[in-house]
């Protein structure tokens, strides 16, 4: 339900940002559901989860407060950040995601700090670090492996292969599809995975975070992936895509992690088409619920611009 | 009774800290070598283990990044960044992520990292080894700029840097670090009580300082005495937020405002100090028009030559003074 979930809420968002409901800018991740969905059944709301500028999914799959991010992208002091951050600045503290910027790979180095500190804090907790493909081109990422590595930080760093960054195909900007050598350049153990198996990622996340929990130790999951949308906004930008064609998508849309999960779970003769369909209308259900809630509250108190600038002022 | 130096108080802060407080920990470039930052860190490594006092690989971004993102987490963490001219590769971390995450997540979040960041000059260090950026820093609202020019300050402020819920950008020059003093046990004081402070009584002239030029003030301040001028030094303390009051006040009663600052001319603190002081005075209450020493507008110079006419000095700043005061 979760990847279901996830999806009908980008697909709201996207359609409210075409009749300019929405302000500011949203990056949707519809096709990439089930990264988010797959790591986040491991965590707990003491782990340190950090986000990106694609992040609807990464605080959903921990926090499923539809309400709250459905308020905090219309602008509502009821979401998620008291209506301060819009789309591109997500936080849920009570359940551990800890924020989502859309600076790229600001928020590694953060996360990184983050598992430092479960670390001296003996805690047993863990540090997620959200990014794409294009945040492996920052510097920072590789200083942030390196560290990791080097003081034995507990921290799963989820690379988002999605083969894009904005318009440009990952081709045009690195040597190889694939992400994974700098992991294995840090001596930090790797996995590449199937980004639209939600059952896989389940697995493999399952197994580095259990090991992390033991042993505080980095490791990084490279989950390759596709996304429906453009880089921002609800079009497809297949005309400003560099290496971006209608036939991609196409090919793309038929690894549908939703239906392929659905899928392989009638196969097994464990779900039903008609499970599927009750359920489909149960989320439908959900998201007008919670848009139409969010639709009724408040913006933020003009009153209000210069609160918590500063923590205690 | 035996007077403490300013590193030496430096390193008091940290120990008080590091003693009283176990979610403090220090990481930065040079923590376990034998020169210890100027020996502002000595053996803290010893006495607190290599855990809490972590020296770091060759990267100030991701370093100073993971104090941000542990501050998140409950800790107070401290970045030490020997030389702030390598603390710029940080600047994400410092002034896109620290300085906004309690305003952009709604005040749910804050990030209360401390920056301790060395104005290191002269000896021909050049362009690249001498810059003082206070000023820039200043600019950004959510990081408070926390500058001690006393003793007293270098060991206090790092305390009340720590202890504030806000990241802080601490600010020590090392030609400071031989200055010495008694000092007075500790007490804790919230950053957001802490102003600019009036270090000696005058009133004839109001001269500002921050960081090393206080010292000089006080030194320019001692000597103009001997000439029958009479000097009131204010030390500005905290740079961010700016609190003007206390210069205000000093201004209405000398008349005259002369600002030291050791950071660049053009949109510096020199004139941040002057315009929050003009636009706040009442037309024709000043003497004379304000004035403002600062380094001149050009990166630092390598050559001892021009050195020597690169920062201020006690005689260039009397002389500066005679020339543009009328007494």
């Amino acid at each position: 339900m979760s990847m279901s979930v996830i999806r009908a809420a980008e697909i709201k968002i996207a359609e409210a940002k075409k009749n300019g409901l929405i302000k500011g800018p949203v990056h949707l991740g519809v096709g990439q559901e089930a990264i988010a969905v797959g790591v986040s059944k491991n965590l707990r709301n003491t782990d340190r989860i950090f986000g990106a500028h694609r992040s609807h999914s990464h605080i959903l799959g921990v926090d499923n407060d539809l309400h709250k991010l459905f308020a905090e992208v219309l602008g509502r002091n009821t979401g998620f950040s008291a209506g301060m951050g819009g789309s591109m600045h997500l936080a849920s503290k009570s359940k551990g995601f800890l924020g989502s910027v859309p600076i790229v790979t600001g928020t590694v180095p953060l996360a990184l700090g983050a598992g430092l500190a479960s670390k001296l804090q003996k805690s047993g907790d863990i540090a997620i670090s959200y990014l794409g493909d294009g945040a492996t081109e920052e510097g920072v990422f590789h200083e942030s492996l390196n560290f990791a590595r080097v003081s034995n930080i507990p921290i799963l760093f989820v690379v988002e292969n999605n083969l894009f960054s904005s318009h440009m195909h990952m081709s045009l900007r690195q040597p190889l599809n694939t992400i994974n050598r700098f992991a294995k350049a840090h001596e930090i153990e790797t996995k590449l995975v199937d980004g639209n198996d939600v059952v896989e990622i389940y697995r493999t996340s399952s197994e580095f975070i259990r090991k992390m929990r033991l042993k505080p130790e980095p490791y990084l999951i490279e989950a390759i992936t596709y996304r429906w949308f453009g880089h921002v906004d609800w079009r497809e930008d297949i005309d400003v895509g560099v290496a971006r064609s209608k036939k991609d998508l196409l090919n793309w849309k038929k690894r549908d992690p939703i239906k392929r999960l659905s899928d392989a779970m009638i196969n097994k003769k464990i779900w039903t088409i008609e499970n599927q369909n009750i359920l489909d209308s149960k989320v439908d259900e959900l998201i007008d619920e919670n848009w139409e809630k969010a639709l009724k509250d408040d913006f933020p108190d003009r009153k209000s611009l210069l609160d918590n600038v500063y923590k205690y002022d | 009774m035996i007077k403490t130096t300013y590193s030496e108080a430096i390193l008091s802060g940290f120990d008080y800290l590091l003693k009283n407080y176990p979610e403090v920990f220090v990481l930065g470039q040079g923590l376990w070598s034998p020169w210890y930052v100027g020996n502002t860190m000595k053996n803290l490594d010893k006495k607190y283990g290599k855990e809490r006092i972590i020296d770091t690989p060759v990267s100030e971004s991701a370093c100073t990044g993971a104090a941000v993102g542990a501050s998140i987490c409950g800790m107070k963490p401290i970045i030490v960044h020997p030389r702030m001219d390598f603390m710029l590769y940080a600047m994400d971390s410092i002034v896109n992520q620290a300085a906004k995450w309690s305003y952009m997540f709604g005040g749910q979040l804050n990030a209360p990292v401390t920056i301790r960041s060395i104005i290191n000059r002269g000896g021909s260090q050049g362009a690249q080894h001498s810059q003082a950026l206070h000023s820039w820093f200043a600019h950004i609202p959510g990081i408070r700029v926390v500058m001690p020019s006393t003793v007293q300050d270098a060991r206090d402020l790092l305390i009340s840097s720590v202890l504030c819920p806000d990241p802080v950008i601490y600010i020590d020059d090392r030609w400071l670090y031989e200055q010495t003093a008694n000092l007075k046990p500790i007490k804790e004081t919230p950053l957001k009580f802490i102003t600019p402070k009036c270090l000696k009584n005058g009133d004839q002239i109001t001269i500002v300082g921050s960081g090393y030029s206080t010292n000089l003030a006080l030194k320019v301040s001692k000597k103009l005495n001997c000439d029958g001028i009479s000097a009131e030094v204010i030390d500005l303390r905290v740079l961010n937020p700016f609190n003007s009051e206390n210069i205000l006040n000093s201004v209405l009663k000398t008349k005259r405002l002369l600002v030291i600052d050791s950071g660049w001319k053009t949109c510096g603190m020199a004139s941040e100090v002057i315009t929050s002081i003009v636009e706040h005075i009442p037309t024709n209450t000043l003497i004379d028009p304000p004035r403002r020493i600062t380094l001149p507008d050009c990166p630092a110079p390598s050559s001892e030559v021009h050195e020597k006419d690169y920062y201020p000095n006690e005689e260039n700043i009397i002389k500066f003074i005679n020339d543009s005061y009328h007494f």
